[in-house]
């Protein structure tokens, strides 16, 4: 098993490279003069001049390649200068909130989805279907960001359910101990209920507004896979047995579902990871996505290629897992290199 | 027992309902605690240091102390305090003494201490401007700008005293020891942690080392820093608010949502419509204040492309649409810039022109009839310049003039208007220093920096503004800069628009509000009732 996962992950190892490589180039061919940014106002063109050879941005792009690289090697991502902290520093503290923020929508999502394509499966045509249908037509069709908004309007602003939209925990709550960087885990930890709710009530909204952009995909998928399952001979064979449609839809029908959707998880938890940005800015939400974007308006260099490469790293494992996951849903999947 | 699966879930949900047993923090009350939403924050600690952002400039002046700062004056419209340029009192500084050549000047220190407890010294005070002067990037360009250009100019005299020696006659000078730029650090703290480095530059950026107002208790970049009020504050009132909480909050709606909701104190930085909502709801203070020295203007390139012919730069100025952009724009946030009289000691101050299509098209006409150009701003400013941009373009069709516009990333912006090749450009300026010779130093003098955006080339009008800077009395000063106006009103290389508010949104409960240039929310005034 190890040694297949060693086998694996050597062959991530050409695209990872290719990830370096192009983010590099990218980032230096995009126009915009970092220097030129950072001089502030009132810049003459010699103070920018020396912002340009501290940043080593007068260094030819080979060099200034092989200085990037060799930092790398050691860990090192570079220095952000829209937040003037390290890069690993930086990623390290946010990328558990986006972590956290897209899980527990992707929760809430699939607690919703999976029953909902069942459902619209097992009774094709029926009311259930349509209901399927317009959840995730409408899903996917509304803007996170418009969601985002919509929500916050409605629960914050209206009814004062919802906590005031300030990130991850009310100003005048304090941070658990990071043990995991998880709040709701790490105040659990704490034995913290007060923190604990303020968590929860804080992360509710956003993580609903991934749910809803991210429950068409499942839903649509499951509902299709389970139709192809329930379709097949050996759900005949077992309904002809006389097993109760109970077992024959939860213990055989969904389980063989289960491959196309786990896949699609897959790509939706990863999709959702970096692509939540709109919503990090709407709830104030300190996590990787707003981050990078930060990092881009202000050609940051630095911080954008250590996302992408920090993105890349996390679809390797996630990719990883996934085929991991599969053996055990299906025996007859094995890993092979 | 035995753990059942079940046992072990039902004791996991009730985790964190089982009390924890623990002191509970002595944290100030709300009611000391202020709570500030803004769009972004510091990304360094040290506001001499190179690529310090905007937010910095709050680090600065509510953490540090200047051997001088701007008197506080009423604002004329209520609702808080601004400054007045030549108007300075102690920060630092007990007292302070021109030498009767009007060459150097003289200050006595406060006993006043470091966070750290070490009381300042005037070796404090010279290590700190030696190293705004010598550290590079925009600090010793500020510097420079009121003639601090060199260590030698800076003696420390005694423990308590301290000097500046002036290289010449500049007004600029004191009022330029008073942003936020020259103040104070604890220099043998940063030294001990310098590891090395006689700017301790790495140090700086991440602590604080100095004898102001409050203290960063905690610094989150990119999420919220933490202010805690240093109780031995020795340059002024004590401030009432204990403790300040800045979060970043990047999405204006949602800033709006929190000040309406009551749930933040103070808002920055909101776009003009909200503001003006803001302000007609009633339901939370908004107080703007003319920026000072800052204006929207539009710069028409002198040396290449159509503009160069002085009649379509006043065709512009005829044309503009100045009303339509005030309301449509900055929706009434701000003072209009057209149809001035007489020349005045001030800036901005309206252009004797103002919206009048046939005197444009006449001019337009006279000079060669209808063309196209490109009309170039920084995106970063879109929500105003942009329905500023159409409404132009409108205008200019009307007399014959195509205008195509062309929106800038703001990364690009700097790069773009460092060419010198667009023809048409809106901008803002605001200079910190609030001089009218200060402003077209900047923007239109013959050293071509890059905010002189119109690449304007005019060896009179240099004459009059260095004049002006180094004018020996007030009466040569002010003819000199009557004679200039005078000047940029023919030439016009850039076309006055409207000179914006800066406004702030604060709850009702809110008081003490006090401007300051560097447009950052000065806390040590600020009141919670």
């Amino acid at each position: 098993m190890l040694g297949l996962i060693v086998a694996r992950l050597k062959t991530t190892l050409p695209s990872i490279i290719g990830v370096i490589v192009v983010t590099f180039l990218l980032t230096r061919v995009l126009p915009g003069d970092t220097a030129a940014y950072f001089a502030g106002p009132a810049a003459t063109p010699q103070a920018i001049a020396e912002i340009r050879s501290k940043l080593g941005l007068d260094q030819p792009l080979p060099v200034q390649f092989v200085a990037y690289v060799g930092a790398l090697v050691k860990g090192d991502l570079g220095t952000s200068l829209t937040t003037g902290q390290a890069v690993t520093k930086d990623l390290a503290a946010r990328l558990p909130a986006s972590a956290e923020l897209t899980l527990f929508g992707l929760l809430i999502s699939m607690a919703i989805a999976l029953p909902l394509g069942v459902l619209a499966a097992v009774r094709q045509g029926s009311w259930i279907d349509h209901l399927c249908r317009i959840v995730a037509t409408a899903g996917v069709s509304l803007p996170v960001f418009f969601t985002g908004l919509l929500l916050v309007y409605v629960f914050y602003f209206i009814l004062g359910w919802a906590p005031a939209p300030l990130g991850r925990l009310d100003a005048f709550a304090t941070e658990p101990p990071r043990i995991s960087g998880f709040l709701l885990i790490d105040s659990v930890i704490a034995r913290d209920p007060e923190t604990f709710r303020a968590a929860l009530s804080q992360i509710l909204l956003p993580a609903l507004t991934l749910a809803i952009f991210s429950l068409a995909p499942i839903t649509r998928m499951t509902r299709a896979s389970m139709l192809a399952v329930l379709g097949a001979d050996f759900v005949r064979t077992a309904r002809a047995s006389g097993l109760s449609s109970r077992t024959v839809i939860g213990t055989y029908a969904f389980r063989n579902a289960m491959l196309p959707v786990v896949t699609t998880l897959g790509m939706v938890f990863s999709f959702l990871l970096g692509a939540n940005v709109l919503v990090e800015k709407v709830f104030a939400w300190p996590g990787v996505g707003s981050y990078a974007v930060e990092a881009l308006i202000a050609s940051d260099y630095a911080p954008i290629q250590g996302f992408v490469l920090t993105m890349a790293i996390l679809y390797v494992i996630l990719n990883l897992a996934i085929d991991i996951l599969y053996g055990v849903i299906d025996p007859r999947v094995r890993l092979e290199g | 027992m035995a753990i059942t699966r079940r046992a072990a879930i039902a004791g996991g949900l009730a985790a964190p309902f089982v009390m924890r047993q623990g002191a509970s923090a002595q944290a100030p009350s709300r009611s000391e605690t202020l709570l500030l939403v803004q769009e972004y924050g510091p990304n360094s600690l040290d506001m001499q240091g190179i690529g310090s952002s905007q937010p910095v400039n709050g680090v600065a002046l509510n953490c540090y102390d200047r051997l001088l700062r701007f008197k506080p004056v009423p604002i004329p419209g209520g609702g808080g305090h601004q400054v007045a340029m030549g108007e300075l009192e102690g920060e630092l500084a007990e007292s302070w003494q021109l030498a009767s050549d009007g060459m150097s000047c003289t200050f006595k220190l406060r006993d006043a201490k470091f966070h750290s407890g070490r009381p300042v010294t005037a070796k404090d005070v010279k290590w700190s401007l030696d190293r705004a002067c010598t550290i590079g990037g925009f600090a010793t360009t500020q510097m420079n700008a009121g003639s601090l250009e060199k260590p030698e100019q800076f003696v420390a005299v005694d423990d308590k005293t301290f000097r500046v020696d002036f290289v010449r006659k500049d007004k600029m000078t004191l009022p330029n020891l008073a942003v936020t730029i020259p103040f104070v650090f604890d220099s043998e703290l940063a030294m001990q942690n310098g590891g090395g480095d006689p700017h301790a530059k790495e140090y700086l950026k991440n602590n604080i080392a100095g004898s102001g107002a409050y203290k960063v208790e905690s610094w989150k970049p990119g999420v919220e820093t933490i202010y805690a009020r240093n109780d031995a504050w020795a340059c002024g009132k004590l401030p009432q608010l204990r403790r300040i909480i800045a979060r970043d909050i990047a999405s204006p709606a949602t800033r709006r949502a929190l000040m309406e909701r009551g749930d933040a104190d103070v808002s920055y930085g909101l776009p003009p419509k909200d503001f003006k909502d803001l302000a007609d709801a009633g339901k939370v203070n908004v107080v703007g204040v003319p920026i000072p020295n800052g204006v929207w203007g539009c710069y028409l390139n002198t040396q290449v492309g159509p503009f160069k012919d002085v009649r379509l730069r006043q065709a512009v100025a005829w044309v503009m649409p100045y009303e339509k952009i005030l309301q449509a724009s900055l929706f009434g946030r701000g003072v209009d810039m057209s149809g001035g009289t007489t020349p005045k000691v001030a800036w901005p101050q309206p252009f004797p022109y103002k919206s009048d299509a046939a005197k444009a098209k006449a001019l337009v006409d006279a000079a060669g009839g209808p063309f196209a150009t490109t009309l170039y701003f920084d995106a970063g400013n879109a929500t105003v310049a942009e329905p500023m941009a159409v409404l132009i373009k409108e205008a200019l069709a009307s007399i014959g003039i195509t205008v195509e516009i062309n929106k800038v990333p703001g990364a690009n912006f700097r790069a773009e208007i460092a060419k010198k090749t667009n023809p048409m450009v809106l901008n803002r300026f605001a200079g910190w220093l609030d001089y009218p010779d200060y402003y077209l130093f900047w923007t239109m003098h013959g050293n071509n920096s890059i905010f002189n955006i119109a690449a304007y080339q005019n060896p009179a009008l240099d004459k009059l503004v260095d004049a002006a800077r180094f004018a020996p009395d007030k009466a040569a000063y002010d003819a000199n800069v009557v004679d200039f106006i005078k000047l940029v009103n023919a030439e016009v290389p850039m076309v006055p628009i409207n000179q914006p508010t800066h406004d702030v949104a604060l709850q009702k409960s809110i008081g003490g509000y006090q401007f300051q240039p560097c447009r950052e929310p000065d806390f040590r005034y600020l009141t919670k009732a």
